[in-house]
């Protein structure tokens, strides 16, 4: 069924769909009429769920942490200084390997406040160990709200599912609502192997050493350092199986195929300009008027960014002339975030493009689609004017 | 409430295995023993960080038999709010949802998400012990130590403030059951946690737990001392049940009695050492004050 409806209420339908048990959430724009949204279902019983009102980010995200130990399907939504309220309980949800899933309306952190988007608040939170798909559209969105759910509770690693605030969560746009008894058949129930249960009681998230430890019948436990080395790993593997992932999704609903990033007249280009989230769709726009003029340039987003398909991006990126990054965040004192990602991918490969950062749209600074142009204009043209560190766009003082 | 479970009665079954990491003399052993006998193993267990994440035991063994999610310092009362709505929506009513935290656990940096699970009226039993500062981390204050208590960032005119009375902000949320405890009192713990789990919505249970090391006296003494600040009227064993209070036990007993003085309590411990005459004879006035109302 086609609907018209904003990012938000995707992303509140997928959630519905994959039948969460256990919601809990705390308003915070631009994330709010998506919990508005899942307590509605809840109160009208479209959905069979517990619908949880905390009083804060930290314990929202402490009834999912809970509730999925507990083996039920968690979820919570927040957005900026939401996030980092709950940061402390992100890593915790991941060390504790629970499959909560998250989504976050992409906004910019204060101070100075800021309720527009940019991506400061998902990229800061990138090394926690989170799996992080980002979406461009809401048909995006809705699928990979889904899709996450089998995701996180294949590898047993929470999934945050990130859109731009207001340019996504706020804008209706049509998309297709899959039918529950399709999702139903592409979403088995959550089974875990462990959880809270007196009649085989088990203490979790004990005080682990920094050694190798013996249990009762002498049987080597990990340490701390090995059941982080495993998790690092399970993420690597998380790439490969959420390939496979999408692609039972495909045979199922017809829609995906690019899992990691997603490629826009890349093939013969020389140059490709890079980015994260909804941005890629207005490049393409400019991609398309510069073709008209013979530059030989794509467009790539990358969809998955932790963990990091590091393989997949350089298969597109080495042998092209230039790579153009586009970043609304980036590691303050440093440079972007996923500029730096990209280069460090890159440097094993034999044929290196030029490479170039620009930061824009901070705290939801309009990005002109003139920006855009002049920016790639000038990369493509005079590469070698620019310095390893990123321009701003769209400065107006 | 009279006592209704004595040394005699007291279920044999053991709900805590032998040889855990407490220090010897440790209150919060007694009531961690006692109470788990009384929630019985129908039972999960929220714990945030304090002595009992290091009395149960390091990674891969365990001393408690029953289920135990340890969870972030501020999140037990949300924490304990996410395993009973799991319980909900996996249909196994049939279980006592139980969060056990230390006194700056639950009143200082947990009490936001204590007090929302209490306003939402959560189907949990919350079971503060209070220690009466921070013990994990090496005795520093909290806002449940006293008045003029040494310790390690009070150390040497001992803490300025008084005791924040953190019962009475709970039972301020208009919840069914609030009482308090003492480890020098076990049997009395036990019928109140037993009675706690008769009962419905969010249920407060908070035991004053005598610590040798952080308070500074020998092991040996921990059932003196704790009968001692029941006895001299500083800590008063109660129970608030649908808005009625009504002193329980050794409390009640003390009614229209003489009092221990509270310095003979103040004189077991080198945490008081420091107090002067001035703040004696004001909480000598404080506790007549509270018990001519009594
Ligand atoms: C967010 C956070 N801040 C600080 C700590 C360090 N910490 C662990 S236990 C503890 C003190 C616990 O005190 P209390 O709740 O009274 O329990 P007790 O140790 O006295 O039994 C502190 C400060 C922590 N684990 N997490
Ligand atoms: S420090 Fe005190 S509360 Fe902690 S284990 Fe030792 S005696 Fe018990
Ligand atoms: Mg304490």
């Amino acid at each position: 069924m086609h609907i018209i409806e904003s990012g938000n209420v995707a992303a509140a339908t997928g959630v519905k769909l994959s039948r969460a048990q256990v919601i809990a959430a705390y308003p915070i724009t631009p994330q709010t009429p998506l919990t508005e949204k899942l307590s509605e279902f809840v109160e009208s019983g479209e959905l069979a769920a517990e619908y949880i009102p905390v009083e804060s980010e930290h314990s929202a995200m402490a009834v999912c942490i809970a509730a999925s130990t507990a083996g039920a399907r968690a979820f919570t939504a927040t957005s900026a200084n939401g996030l980092l309220y709950m940061s402390e309980q992100l890593h915790w949800a991941v060390g504790a390997r629970l499959p909560i899933v998250m989504c976050v309306a992409n906004r910019g952190i204060g101070a100075p406040w800021t309720v527009w988007n940019d991506q400061q608040d998902t990229i800061s939170q990138r090394d926690v160990g989170w799996i992080q798909i980002y979406a461009n559209d809401h048909q995006q969105i809705i699928d990979a709200v889904i899709k996450a759910f089998r995701l996180a509770q294949t590898v047993s690693i929470p999934v945050m599912v990130c859109y731009d605030g207001y340019l996504l969560s706020h804008t209706y746009m049509p998309f297709e609502e899959p039918a529950q008894s399709s999702v139903d058949s592409f979403l088995p129930t959550f089974a875990p192997t462990h959880f809270l249960d007196p009649e085989n009681p088990g203490n979790f998230n004990t005080v682990t050493l920094p050694d190798v430890r013996p249990d009762v019948e002498g049987v080597i436990a990990p340490g701390y350092i090995e059941i982080r080395h495993t998790l690092h790993q399970d993420l690597r593997a998380a790439l490969d199986t959420f390939v496979e992932i999408d692609r039972e999704f495909k045979k199922e609903f017809g829609r995906g195929g690019n899992p990691l990033i997603e490629e826009y007249r890349c093939e013969d280009a020389d140059f490709v300009a890079v980015c994260i989230g909804s941005l890629s769709y207005q490049l393409r726009d400019v991609v398309d008027g510069m073709r008209e003029n013979d530059v030989k340039i794509g467009v790539m987003g990358v969809q998955m960014y932790r963990p990091f398909p590091d393989e997949a991006i350089v298969r597109a990126l080495a042998g092209k002339k230039g790579v153009i990054v586009f970043e609304k965040a980036l590691s303050y004192g440093n440079q972007g975030a996923l500029y730096a990602d990209i280069k460090s991918a890159l440097y094993k490969s034999a044929e290196r493009p030029f490479i170039h950062n620009y930061i824009l749209g901070l705290g939801g600074r309009e990005i002109k689609t003139q920006h855009l142009l002049d920016a790639l204009t000038a990369s493509c043209t005079s590469p070698d004017t620019f310095e390893d560190a990123p321009r701003w766009i769209g400065l107006k003082l | 409430m009279e006592n209704q479970t004595s040394i005699l009665n007291l279920t044999e079954e053991e709900f805590v295995h032998p040889g855990n990491r407490a220090c010897s003399g440790c209150g919060l052993s007694i009531v961690y023993r006692t109470g788990l006998k009384a929630l019985g193993k129908n039972t999960i267990l929220v714990v945030p960080p304090s002595c009992l994440t290091v009395l149960q035991g390091l990674y891969p063994v365990a001393s408690t038999k029953l289920p135990c999610v340890n969870v972030t310092f501020a999140s037990t009362g949300a924490a304990a709010t996410g395993v009973r709505a799991a319980m909900r929506a996996l249909k196994k009513a049939d279980v006592n949802v139980v969060a056990w935290a230390g006194d700056g656990g639950t009143g200082d940096i947990g009490i936001q998400a204590l007090s929302g699970a209490c306003e939402r009226g959560e189907d949990i039993i919350y079971i503060c012990y209070d220690n009466e500062a921070y013990m994990n981390t090496g005795v520093q204050r909290s806002g449940t130590t006293p008045q003029g208590v040494l310790t390690t960032t009070t150390p040497i005119k001992g803490k300025l403030q008084e005791k924040k009375d953190v019962p009475a902000i709970i039972a301020a949320h208009g919840i069914g059951y609030v009482a308090t405890a003492s480890a020098a009192y076990p049997l009395d713990f036990y019928d109140k946690v037993k009675k706690a789990t008769t009962l419905s919505g969010p249920r407060y249970i908070h035991v004053h737990t005598p610590c040798p090391p952080g308070w500074s006296f020998d092991t040996r003494y921990t059932i003196k001392v704790g009968k001692l600040a029941v006895q001299s009227g500083l800590f008063d064993l109660y129970e608030i049940e649908n808005g009625e209070f009504r002193l329980t036990g050794a409390s009640k007993n003390l009614v229209g009695k003489a009092r221990i003085p509270v310095t003979e309590y103040f004189q077991t411990q080198g945490r008081f050492k420091s107090l002067d005459q001035e703040i004696i004879q004001k909480v000598q006035e404080q506790v007549d004050a509270k018990w001519a109302r009594y």
